[in-house]
């Protein structure tokens, strides 16, 4: 070994795209300790996916090293032998990746699976690899170990097949683990579940990480050492709390800026007709029906009864499966109830009814995948003033008109009308989807995770562009989030959800401030808040740490 | 990328050559294609008769350009019928979902249980051995495997945001049937669409050889085809010319569908 204080050093890694000599990485030095964590955090297009793959020699054929070396434990992974690449990849270094819903097999059982690598790597006879797997699976807080062995991945939930994922690749206790945005699909209170497990068991086994990361609170809260990398660029490195109070470069202050942040609360006419009236709302999925057998519904919502008034901005909040879409679906008017009513202005909605036009004409949506969301087989322009078709008694130059001045809103007036959803960024498309759903002027906006699908500075400017158009024609609005940042940072009330019931409800400071319900709080305990500080830089802080600290004692 | 765009000019060559001669067939061909000359019974390609004659002494090249316009027309119309039948279909039964769409789903698969073929001579034998009775009867022949994939590709696309998108704004079902989910579709129908043009052209051949086809003495490439079998030991001229011809305009139909496809995506422009 070269040097017994670097487990891994990067120097000078350089990779290009193959064909066109695109710089996805530009000259890149990092170098990790053995036991350390380390974070690099970026953007899409950041390329830190592929400088922690290039570690691994994963690299995606089209893409060229051109420059640097990488030395693992003192040896050149750049030009190791595949032979020696395999024996050192999942052996000595491992890797978790992002969906715990694809990395697993989904053919193959549990106890096969994590036997795999053990098998490859390891001469253990066959009842000594499974006294090994049995004590991780226990070690990672799965239930029933012997039963897991013989179970299929789908019989598992997200968090706790990132758990099995987890213990597969610790099984071997490599001396580096590479963890791709780990829990990203992971609800924020299973998240920190399997984290605060990653690190336990990292630790003791002295296993050094790098975490990557598009979630500075994440990164924030568990490396030691964060990297920035920007276009392929490291623009800044160092230990991360001081990285994160003095940060140096632009981009890391750019970046810390676009946190989430809880601005002033605004001052709201609480009383009024509420716009949205929803009464014990019941809503019932599924209910096969085959020629023999019925199966009984699911319900979704269990009566929900909630009110929007006049010009507010309501978050819905809730991690996956508490209701919180349907519950957008329903008053969108997509599903309809099984039972309960739902007003708007006072009426019901119903196609029945004379009012449902003048419901349809002003309650509208923005999706949360803007990939999905938008025709891939209309231009920009038709898609923005599609909505108007419907729209009585206006004439073709109003409607050319209102389509200018609603692209000119999103800031997107110049030559876009002609083009095609596909060439335009992620950004972009979101505030496609917000000037179509804002082209009629509507009244009652709902928005179902409108920014989850989003880069952290593109989110900001997103969320502005939304406030923005909030504040100018004072429509009423449906936040639907499982975000705690940025529901702190639109909401004026908060409704928070869980298993289909509305848990507790209030204003946006006595949610944040003073949580009453016991799933608030650990919803709330689960997500980091940053702070600004005036210099630029962010301090971190934990809601609620005395209970914070009693659940992890 | 520079090769696309010359396959699609391959393509559009081959099927304006088919065209150019499946027109001149239809008003003039150098022999009358049923005229019959015993004296030059399977002669061989040569100045005379640039492609040979068949069994009966006809000039093969009269015939294949007499039964190009036969074979095209028949195999176009063919098409057109099943695609436009198993679109409707599809994209109802797909989108609208509920009983009727697994009853309509049940008599699909239970029509798609047949070889078409079978199916057609059953069809045939109700509305006649003719032309028309061809076009009908592979045309709904054809029609169940076209509304099975188009159903397939609704469902994925009715859970698509922008369907709920269309749904919120207010737009009826059969506008937002007809705006947003029948253009998605426009990908997987020209490359069913164009791959049945070989089989329709397979079949036609087919029926005609199990005399359920267009009758004798009329020439159509299937018929020629079939009809070469017993000479192919002493006259290969007689299979080579018009299998020739049947696979040029696959190959031109497939070059050319690959082509529209891309150009009614947007996605792909500028490629």
């Amino acid at each position: 070994m070269a040097s017994s204080e670097t487990l891994l050093r990067v120097d000078d890694l350089t990779l290009e795209i193959g064909r066109t000599g695109k710089r996805v990485v530009n000259g890149v030095s990092f170098s990790i300790s053995p036991g350390e964590i380390v974070g690099i955090v970026g953007e899409s297009g950041s390329g830190k996916t592929l400088a922690a793959r290039a570690l691994m020699g994963f690299v995606p054929p089209a893409v060229r090293r051109v420059a640097g070396s990488i030395k693992f434990e003192g040896q050149d992974v750049t030009t190791m032998e595949p032979k020696q690449l395999r024996a050192m990849r999942g052996s000595r270094v491992g890797m978790v990746f992002q969906e715990p819903m694809t990395s697993l097999n989904p053919s193959m059982l549990i106890g096969r699976q994590l036997d795999e690598g053990l098998a490859l790597h390891r001469k253990l006879s066959a009842s000594e690899r499974k006294e090994l797997i049995l004590d991780m699976l226990r070690r990672v807080g799965i239930r029933d170990p012997d039963g897991a062995l013989t179970s299929y991945p789908h019989q598992f939930s997200g968090g706790m097949r990132q758990r099995i994922m987890l213990a597969s690749v610790m099984l071997l206790k490599p001396a580096l683990l590479i963890a791709d945005e780990p829990t990203t699909a992971l609800d924020a209170v299973v998240q920190r579940d399997v984290l605060e497990l990653m690190v336990d068991l990292t630790k003791a086994n002295n296993t050094a990480v790098l975490m990557i990361s598009h979630d500075l609170g994440m990164i924030a809260r568990y490396s030691d050492r964060a990297i920035v990398m920007c276009q392929g660029d490291v623009v800044e490195q160092g230990q991360t709390q001081e990285l994160l109070a003095r940060p140096q470069h632009p981009y890391t202050r750019k970046l810390l800026a676009a946190m989430p942040h809880r601005g002033p609360a605004r001052a709201l006419p609480e009383a009024g007709t509420p716009i949205v009236s929803v009464r014990d709302l019941v809503i019932d999925y599924g209910g096969r029906q085959g020629f023999f057998r019925k199966e009984a519904p699911k319900r979704a919502l269990h009566g929900i009864s909630l009110d929007v008034v006049p010009g507010q901005v309501v978050a819905v909040v809730g991690g996956s499966g508490s209701g919180k879409t349907t519950l957008g679906h329903a008053i969108a008017g997509l599903i309809k109830p099984t039972s309960g009513e739902i007003r708007f202005e006072g009426k019901p909605i119903d196609k029945s009814e004379t009012a449902y036009w003048d419901y349809r004409l002003n309650c509208q949506m923005v999706f949360q995948d803007p990939y999905s969301s938008l025709d891939p087989r209309m231009t920009i322009g038709d898609l923005v003033a599609e909505p108007l078709r419907l729209v009585p008694g206006m004439s073709a130059a109003q409607k050319a008109a209102r389509l200018q001045e609603v692209l000119t809103e999103v800031g997107l007036a110049d030559g876009f009308a002609s083009r095609y959803p596909h060439e335009l960024s992620g950004g972009q498309r979101q505030r496609i989807a917000i000037a179509r759903a804002v082209v009629r002027r509507p009244k009652f906006v709902i928005a179902d995770e409108p920014v989850s699908a989003l880069d952290v500075t593109v989110r900001a400017q997103v969320l502005e562009l939304f406030a923005e158009l909030q504040r100018r024609h004072g429509f009423s609005c449906l936040f639907i989030s499982h975000d705690l940042g940025v529901v702190e940072q639109v909401a004026d009330r908060v409704v928070v959800m869980n298993e289909g019931r509305i848990v507790e409800e209030g204003t946006r400071d006595a949610i944040f401030d003073r949580p009453q319900h016991a799933y608030t709080r650990k919803l709330l305990s689960a997500v980091p808040g940053l702070e600004t500080a005036p210099d630029g830089g962010v301090r971190l802080f934990w809601r609620l740490v005395d209970e914070t600290e009693a659940a992890l004692a | 990328m520079k090769l696309p765009a010359s396959n699609a000019l391959l393509g559009g060559l081959l099927i304006g050559v088919l065209l150019i001669v499946a027109l001149t067939g239809a008003v003039w061909t150098p022999y009358d294609p049923l005229q019959l000359s015993f004296r030059a019974k399977l002669a061989a390609p040569s100045a005379m008769h640039w492609l040979g004659t068949d069994e009966f002494g006809r000039d093969v090249l009269s015939r294949l350009m007499a039964g190009a316009a036969t074979s095209v027309w028949i195999s176009l119309l063919t098409v057109t019928l099943a695609v436009t039948l198993g679109t409707l279909i599809g994209i109802f039964s797909g989108y609208i979902r509920g009983w009727l769409d697994r009853i309509v789903m049940a008599f699909n698969d239970a029509l798609l249980a047949f070889p078409g073929i079978l199916l057609a001579l059953g069809l045939l034998a109700v509305v006649g051995a003719n032309k028309y009775g061809i076009i009908v009867a592979l045309g709904i022949a054809y029609a169940p495997s076209v509304a099975r994939i188009v159903r397939g590709t609704v469902l994925s696309l009715r859970e698509r945001e922008y369907i709920a998108a269309s749904r919120v704004m207010g737009n009826s079902e059969s506008f937002t049937m007809a705006r947003h989910i029948l253009p998605n579709c426009i990908a997987p129908l020209t490359v069913l669409a164009t791959s049945m043009f070989g089989y329709v052209l397979l079949a036609e051949s087919a029926l005609s050889f199990l005399g359920l086809g267009v009758p004798p003495p009329a020439p159509t490439w299937g018929n020629m085809l079939a009809g070469s079998r017993p000479y192919i030991g002493q006259a290969v001229w007689l299979g080579i010319f018009p299998g020739l011809c049947i696979s040029l305009t696959l190959l031109g139909i497939n070059l050319l569908g690959d082509a529209v496809r891309d150009k009614l995506d947007p996605r792909m422009r500028g490629m």
